[in-house]
């Protein structure tokens, strides 16, 4: 067991688990808008004045946003995990230690929520019509 | 465990998968194998099936070889920063590229598979416990109607509505393509393109009572020419009907549940027999189309179709038995 004493609280840093969740929560909203936005153009879609290419773009540009989104919060999970100067796993009881896990598990979950947020997105893509 | 046997008992080990392995290709071809195909959709499916086994197993190989690598090899120690490299290319790394791939593949055929009306030929057909009732549209002129069996003309698309009466069936042809659901109260479309001449087995894939392993039909793809000869006879009453069976039919009251064209047989409940004596099957795909098997569905349909609407009609003489067989084989 290691005898580091604890460090104090690195200033700025929130002590908060939101952090942790925005990149799943903006790859969920993601999967929202594409999945409604979709699924109601297609049953009513002689309400709407616009065409599916309309939909796609909308899509596309849903999926820049997140995809910025998730990358200010990989950023940010970066410099919390200090910029990769630390080795996991910080499984410390410590203040510090604890920073630094949140840091590199919402990095982790970053990456994921890209990942997914592009596969959520493909499908339009190849797909360009509600029915042939 | 292998790795604990004695030689000998290992290779009678392999020796008995490997005696078992031809069995597992059964399943490659013959009439209902969605490997043996005969239809653009299938021809699709199944190339895309080929490539996710063909990677599975290349991906598979790879992490065998190296945790055998890892088990046998050790000259020297890796360090932690090389493990590390090699978890993060092939771990995250690696596996999102060959996702990407892969979904990128099947979203690439998609388009192709979704259905199409475009010029179509459109069957209509609902499912219902446990048969299919299958209306071919044609225009101009009233559908054409027929039951559990479904002709295609090969190389010219052709769209099938699908229905159901009374729960969920799910209707699929394996060699041609497919497969969709038939939901009550809801239409679903579904395409296919067959390219082959042929028989064809047809299920329904979704469990729907007790004959649900019984509710089958044939697929019989035929050239465009034939297929336009065949529609036209079919949208006619047979030229053979009559004799002593068609009277015995109506006399015993057949006709109030099964349609015969032509004559005074109206019903729907049970499948349309206009042109019975030409179809591949008896029963939904279950018995050859023959008199003596035509007869004993009449004698025991609740025996060999449990939980069918059909009652029994055991209780009529045999000949009378036989002579509608021999009518309704007869209707071509």
């Amino acid at each position: 067991m290691r005898t580091t004493p604890p460090r104090s609280r690195p200033s700025g840093r929130l002590d908060s688990l939101w952090t942790l969740f925005t990149a799943p929560v903006v790859w969920a909203a993601h999967f929202l808008i594409c999945y409604l936005g979709v699924a109601i153009y297609c049953a009513k879609r002689d309400r709407f004045p616009i065409g599916f290419d309309a939909i796609r773009a909308g899509i596309g540009v849903a999926t820049a946003f997140a995809l910025v989104a998730i990358l200010v919060s990989a950023w940010l999970a970066w410099r919390q995990w200090g910029f990769g100067a630390h080795d996991p796993p910080h499984d410390e009881p410590t203040r510090h230690d604890r920073t630094l896990f949140q840091g590199f598990a919402t990095l982790l979950l970053s990456g994921l929520s890209f990942i997914a947020v592009i596969f959520v997105a493909l499908p339009v893509l190849f797909v360009t019509e509600c029915l042939r | 465990m292998v790795y604990g046997c004695h030689p000998e008992q290992r290779r009678s080990i392999f020796g008995r998968y490997a005696t078992g392995a031809p069995f597992l290709c059964c399943g490659c071809s013959g009439r209902q194998s969605a490997l043996d195909t005969a239809g653009s959709e299938a021809d699709a499916t199944s190339l895309l099936f080929w490539v996710l086994v063909s990677t599975g197993a290349f991906i598979w190989l790879a992490v065998v070889g190296l945790l055998v690598y890892a088990l046998r090899d050790r000259r020297h120690m890796w360090s932690e920063d090389a493990a590390g490299k090699l978890i993060l290319w092939a771990g995250p790394i690696f596996s999102s590229v060959v996702l990407f791939a892969l979904l990128t593949y099947a979203l690439w055929l998609m388009p192709g598979l979704r259905p199409s009306s475009a010029g179509a030929l459109r069957i209509e057909i609902t499912g219902t416990q446990f048969w299919w009732r299958v209306a071919y549209h044609q225009s101009p002129g009233p559908p054409a109607i027929s039951a559990n069996e479904v002709r295609l003309p090969v190389g010219e698309p052709v769209e099938l509505v699908l229905r159901s009466d009374d729960v969920v069936h799910s209707f699929w042809i394996p060699s041609l393509g497919g497969k969709m659901d038939m939901i009550p109260g809801r239409t679903n479309r579904l395409s296919l393109l067959a390219n082959k001449v042929g028989v064809y087995g047809g299920v329904c894939t979704e469990f729907c009572g007790t004959s649900h392993a019984l509710m089958a039909f044939s697929a019989v793809t035929m050239r465009p020419d034939d297929f336009d000869r065949w529609l036209a006879a079919q949208s006619n009453p047979a030229a053979n009907a009559g004799g002593p069976g068609q009277h015995l039919f109506m006399k015993h009251g057949c006709g109030s549940c099964h349609r015969v064209d032509g004559t005074e047989a109206r019903g729907l409940v049970g499948p349309d027999l206009s042109h019975l004596g030409g179809r591949e099957t008896v029963g939904a795909g279950i018995l050859p189309n023959t008199e003596a098997a035509i007869a004993s569905f009449i004698v025991e349909p609740g025996v060999l179709k449990p939980g069918t609407r059909m009652p029994s009609f055991a209780m009529l003489p045999p000949d009378e038995i036989r002579a509608i067989a021999t009518y309704l084989k007869g209707l071509k």
